[in-house]
Formats: C-alpha cells, structure tokens, sequence
C-alpha cells in the first residue's frame, strides 16, 4: 500500500465516457481514488450508491470522488446509467490494474484491486489511505468524512 | 453543514418508530425500496423483544425510496406507519402513487392530510436525520441491524 507522504504516482486514464484523465488534472484540488474491485459486483454498486447520496457533502469539503476499477470504460458507463450515480470512473482496464499496482491496491490472485481509498492532497502528496480488511466489504461514507474532518 | 463523521447510532428516542414492548430489542436501519429489506422483514418481526425502523433509503439505487419512506412517515403521523411499512413490503410492484393513496384509504387515513405530510418539510428533515445518523454509524447497506449500539446482522458477500 502507498504511504503516506509518498508523492501519488501520475497516471493517465479514460472516464466513463472515454475521455483521457490524468491525475496531474487535479493539481491544486484535493481526490479522493477510491479503487475497488469491479462493476456491477454487489458490493461494489452499494458502495457508489452510498458515496452518491452524501457527495454533495464530500464535494462541499473541496473533495472529488473518482473511482478506478480494471473494467473497460464501456462497462464504467453502463454501471452508472444502472445505478443512477455519477461519480467519475476511470478504466485502469490496459495495462490491466498497472495504476492498482502502482498504488499497492492491486490483489493479484483475484485479478482486481481490494477496496482502498487513497486521498490526494493539492500537491499531489499522498495525505491518507485506507485499504479495506477484504473486498467484501467497503468504508462507510463516515470513514471519508472522518478523514475529511 | 451535517457532520458525517463516525458516531454511534442515537439510543431509541420518543420519537423513534418502535414495534412491540420492553427496553431491549433491534434497531434496524432499513430501505423501502430494497429487496433484500423486504425479505427480511418477516424475519426481523420474529424477534424477541421491541423492533426500532430507522430510514435509510437510498435514492441513487432505488429510485421510489424516498417517497415510500415519506409515505410511512406520514401515515405514522396518523398512527399507521407499521401498517405502511408492512403493506409496501409485502407488495413491492404496486408503489406508485395511486397505490399508496390506495393504502391511504384502506388504513383509513385522512387522504389530505397524508398527501400533505408526505410532502412536507418536516417529513423530509426526519428521514434525513435517520439517515444521516446510519451513515454517521456506518451503515454501508440494506438491511443494517443493530442490537443497542452494536452492528450485529450485515449480507456477507464476496466482492
């Protein structure tokens, strides 16, 4: 896992709607990666589906919310047209899960990235993280708040 | 703004919605629009003790949720709120409006009045406050069932 202090590893990747986001685009803004294993798994929807009905209070924090999952950013589209939420996904889909890897997010005998949230500070800087106890379960929208306070 | 940093849940308050008698029971945090909810809620029925329904619907997932839970909360200011609840559980095709005037009716209710309080300010501020209270204790799904405080019954899944 990423430490914190650790400068956030740059990446460039393609949204829900195929255009390319770097993390550098964030410069001077704090995010929030919320890496996690894939779309349409269970957990995964109840976890987005939480995280949309309070974003308007992780946003009013100066916090954007942006997942990553190793699924295509076809799929990234029709997982939020299905659930009804609009958080930004990006597709770590080529080299598949190489910025998981980067961030130590990566779970290689499952072939997808636990549930981690890694916070971004203005510069770039790592400024938290949290990795979850197993992929079955996520944070609480609480935990990002508590980081967030 | 709301502070929705980690905190216990809130003890059961007079104005809690609470089934059955005595100190000890469940506190469930639960979504009128969510299956695996209305599949349990038989279950949670049969417990021992009192049963406390705290709101916790979830728009982005079920988009109805809302106003199912403003219904409730608004037949309960006439004293039918289990009745609601009981009644949207157990017919989950039938929640469009017409169909909740239709439970209105059947329970009784002064038809302007509910219509009323389903849409009224107060009504929206308490499903907030259970709401915001369940994401405070971290509630991360349907249904979340304490027992006094402590988080006792979650759906375990793989991923």
């Amino acid at each position: 896992m990423i430490a914190v202090g650790d400068q956030a590893p740059d990446f460039t990747l393609r949204n829900q709607d195929g255009e390319e986001v770097s993390l550098s685009d964030y410069r001077g803004h704090k995010v929030m990666l919320v890496f996690y294993p894939g779309d349409f798994s269970p957990v995964c929807g109840d976890q987005f589906s939480i995280y949309q009905e309070v974003k308007p209070e992780i946003e009013a924090t100066g916090v954007e919310l942006v997942g990553i999952s190793v699924d295509s950013f076809f799929a990234h589209k029709a997982f939020q047209e299905k659930l009804g939420f609009d958080t930004t996904l990006l597709s770590d889909f080529e080299p598949k899960g190489q910025v998981a890897r980067a961030y130590g997010s990566y779970v290689e005998k499952m072939g997808f990235a636990n549930r981690t949230l890694v916070l971004v500070d203005e510069e770039g800087k790592v400024a938290w993280t949290y990795e979850s106890p197993n992929p079955g379960e996520f944070p609480g929208a609480n935990v990002i708040f508590d980081a967030l306070s | 703004m709301a502070d929705l940093s980690s905190a216990p849940i809130p003890p059961v308050g007079p104005d809690d919605h609470v089934r059955g008698a005595g100190e000890e029971g469940l506190i469930v945090y639960a979504d009128l629009g969510c299956p695996d909810c209305a599949g349990a809620w038989q279950r949670l029925n049969e417990g021992p003790g009192r049963l406390v329904f705290r709101h916790f619907p979830v728009k982005s997932k079920h988009p109805r949720s809302p106003a199912l839970h403003a219904a409730a909360e608004a037949a309960g200011l006439q004293g039918r709120f289990f009745e609601m609840v009981d009644s949207l559980y157990a017919d989950r095709g039938r929640v469009d409006d017409p169909h909740l005037w239709e439970r209105a009716e059947r329970f009784g209710l002064d038809l302007d009045r509910f219509q009323a309080d389903r849409r009224a300010e107060g009504t929206e501020a308490r499903l907030k406050r259970d709401f915001r209270s369940g994401i405070r204790a971290g509630v991360a799904g349907t249904p979340a069932v304490f027992d006094a405080c402590t988080l006792v019954a979650v759906r375990e899944r793989e991923f």
